[in-house]
């Protein structure tokens, strides 16, 4: 069976406007999402993963170009859409949810205007019926009292229930792959595990494909199946969640698994990274990474590694780690 | 012996007025008669929700605001009877990191001028000893001594974080409120700020007030954790007792919630209903009563439980009584 996403050599740029200073955001980007599966994809800021996200929802800010690859959803690459076919599969095929809940609503309508929308625009449904379908939907994210609430404005909302509506309106025309970018960095831990459970119950309802842009690895423990790993706008280890948690091959995923604080352990000192993270505009020879790596070589400085493993569905782009 | 920091029922309530010269109607109880200590050379963790009071209490123990019940003793001498030499020499022993580091340094200054600002306002010292002091706590927070001549901007989230930590140190404080101190860097980077408040606590004798949403980061870096709900501490003990044998309803489901660090690790799943309470209006008797699963019917809603001490935990929980 065909994945549901696989995006191949996928390449983002970022082109200052004389074209002389080019920002690789999403370099050489290969992967594969099943239906119904659900995809995290962790790195630093700056990382790319966000521009990763926008790429595939083709939603990027002027300056940035792509610059080759393809993206294939459903069988059919979506880097060839037009901006009118695109318009049609965003919000319908393919949803996204972004990080700040208050950014995504408009404050000058009510919350039944907005979850409606979507459902007016793809499905051509007449005002009473999206309202009456807006109120079904705000019951199966859990908001109490919903024949209310339709009628209210974001402000009247706790960060909780703003996330959870906006969730809403991602899931209304029952898309296939829903997006979601850091969904839960604003909420408070107790909240955080209800928004993460519905998520998990409207996948298994829905059927839906997931990925979590994050840079939290316990929310790729806890939600995902498969793991991308992002450096420095390349996807540095590719792999199932278990794979990537018992045997991960790349140092820099290695060394982010060590460096985190974990409740059996306590007081025992983590294994820190040096250095920080690269300027994606003034990136080093080679391997991004190489100035941080426990384990560089000579040719780790000269030449970036080419990705390995394909064929055992765990890639990694590492000359220490590759065969 | 004296503990460095006690607090007995502290408490901090916001008048809530309507207008412009309106009357109070009603108070946000945001700390609402908390006890606690903090040992010299110790680490107190503070967990909770937001709206829990946690960051309120930060700002009492730092002299921000004043409390309106209550009292804070540090080194044994009661804070609202101190005059204003003994204030200045509170304000020096406690010191402050904070969570974002773009925000906590002035931009038009440089590194130096940062660090040494408060060298000069308490202890006037100048010229090569000021110079000489300045290197050191460069040195201390791993930064070389060029970066005294930089500005903030020159700097990473958590270069600038290690700027703000020689800032706090300047005073030879002897406690050092961390509020969120990593929670706005870098997943890669937190690890280096952690270790090295770590080894600073363990070279200098430091004790911190640690406030942090990562239990698991708090459970790491604290000896001693206090949860807290709705002003209130509902739970406080050793750390490891607290992250993995807690007793407060509220604990387990918070600990419960927080994620795993391996996808096979599985934990209780406690699922809350609803949102924490507005701190305006707060549920009768015990805070948490409306949420909890455990709930004892007729007694929970109306009866406000106290701190009991059970197998050398302090736990506010009719259902340990």
């Amino acid at each position: 069976m065909a994945p549901l996403l696989e995006l191949r050599n996928l390449s983002t740029h970022y082109v200052s406007q004389r074209g002389t200073r080019v920002v690789k955001a999403v370099d050489h980007v290969s992967l594969a999402l099943d239906a119904g599966e659900t995809l995290g994809v962790v790195g630093e800021s700056g990382s790319g993963k966000t521009t990763l996200a926008l790429s595939i929802l083709r939603l990027l800010p002027t300056a940035a170009d792509n610059a080759g690859g393809e993206m294939l959803f459903d069988g059919e690459d979506l880097l060839k859409k037009s901006p009118e076919e695109m318009r049609q599969i965003r919000g319908k095929r393919i949803a996204m949810i972004l990080q700040d809940p208050m950014a995504s609503l408009n404050p000058l309508f009510t919350i039944g205007d907005q979850v409606a929308e979507p459902l007016r625009v793809h499905e051509g449904m007449g005002r009473r019926s999206a309202w009456q379908r807006a109120t079904a939907l705000l019951k199966s994210v859990r908001i109490t009292a919903p024949e209310t609430r339709v009628r209210e404005y974001p402000h009247q909302m706790s960060g909780g229930m703003r996330q959870r509506i906006v969730g809403a309106m991602g899931i209304a025309c029952e898309p296939r792959l829903l997006i979601a970018d850091e969904p839960t960095t604003s909420l408070d831990l107790t909240i955080q595990a209800q928004y993460l459970a519905l998520l998990r119950d409207l996948q298994r309802e829905h059927g839906l494909a997931l990925i979590f842009i994050t840079h939290n690895l316990g929310i790729v423990a806890k939600m995902c199946d498969r793991v991308a790993v992002m450096y420095a706008g390349r996807l540095v280890e590719f792999g199932p969640v278990r794979k990537i948690f018992d045997e991960p091959r790349h140092p820099y995923t290695r060394a982010l698994l060590q460096s985190i604080p974990r409740f059996a352990d306590s007081r025992q000192r983590l294994t820190a990274i040096g250095g920080q993270p690269p300027d994606l505009s003034a990136l080093p020879l080679g391997c991004a990474f190489h100035p941080r790596c426990p384990d560089a070589i000579d040719r780790c400085r000269g030449e970036a590694p080419e990705e390995t493993g394909a064929a055992m569905g765990h890639t990694v782009r590492c000359w220490v780690a590759g065969p | 012996m004296t503990p460095l920091l006690e607090a007995v029922d502290l408490a901090k309530h916001f008048p809530v007025r309507r207008g412009l010269f309106g009357r109070a109607r009603g108070a946000v109880r945001a700390v609402d008669g908390v006890s606690f200590v903090v040992e010299k050379g110790r680490t107190l963790g503070v967990v909770g929700e937001s709206g829990c009071g946690k960051t309120t209490t930060a700002k009492l123990v730092l002299g921000l605001e004043e409390p309106t019940g209550g009292s804070l003793r540090f080194e044994g001498a009661d804070l609202t009877t101190l005059d204003t030499a003994g204030r200045r020499r509170y304000r020096r022993g406690i010191q402050a990191v904070f969570q974002d580091p773009f925000a906590s340094l002035n931009p038009r200054m440089r590194v130096g001028q940062i660090i040494m600002e408060p060298l000069i306002t308490h202890e006037r010292i100048e010229g090569a000893d000021l110079k000489k002091r300045l290197e050191r706590l460069l040195d201390r927070v791993g930064l070389p001594a060029k970066a005294a001549s930089l500005f903030p901007h020159e700097f990473s989230g958590g270069q600038r974080q290690r700027i703000a930590i020689a800032r706090s140190l300047a005073l030879s404080p002897s406690l050092v409120v961390l509020d969120e101190p990593v929670s706005a860097l870098d997943v890669s980077i937190r690890a280096q700020i952690l270790n090295l408040l770590r080894d600073l606590q363990a070279e200098l004798g430091l004790a911190y007030l640690f406030i942090a949403h990562d239990l698991a980061a708090v459970a790491h870096m604290s000896h001693t954790i206090a949860v807290m709900y709705l002003g209130r501490i509902v739970e406080m003990g050793a750390a490891a007792t607290v992250a993995t044998t807690s007793r407060h309803p509220y604990t387990r489901a918070l600990f419960a919630a927080a994620l795993p660090s391996h996808p096979d690790e599985k934990r209780e799943e406690i699922v809350l209903a609803g949102e924490v309470p507005s701190p305006l209006a707060p549920p009768s008797g015990c805070h948490f009563h409306p949420r909890c699963p455990s709930v004892i019917r007729n007694r929970c809603p109306g009866e406000e439980p106290k701190l009991r001490t059970i197998d050398g935990i302090r736990v506010a929980c009719h259902l340990y009584e």
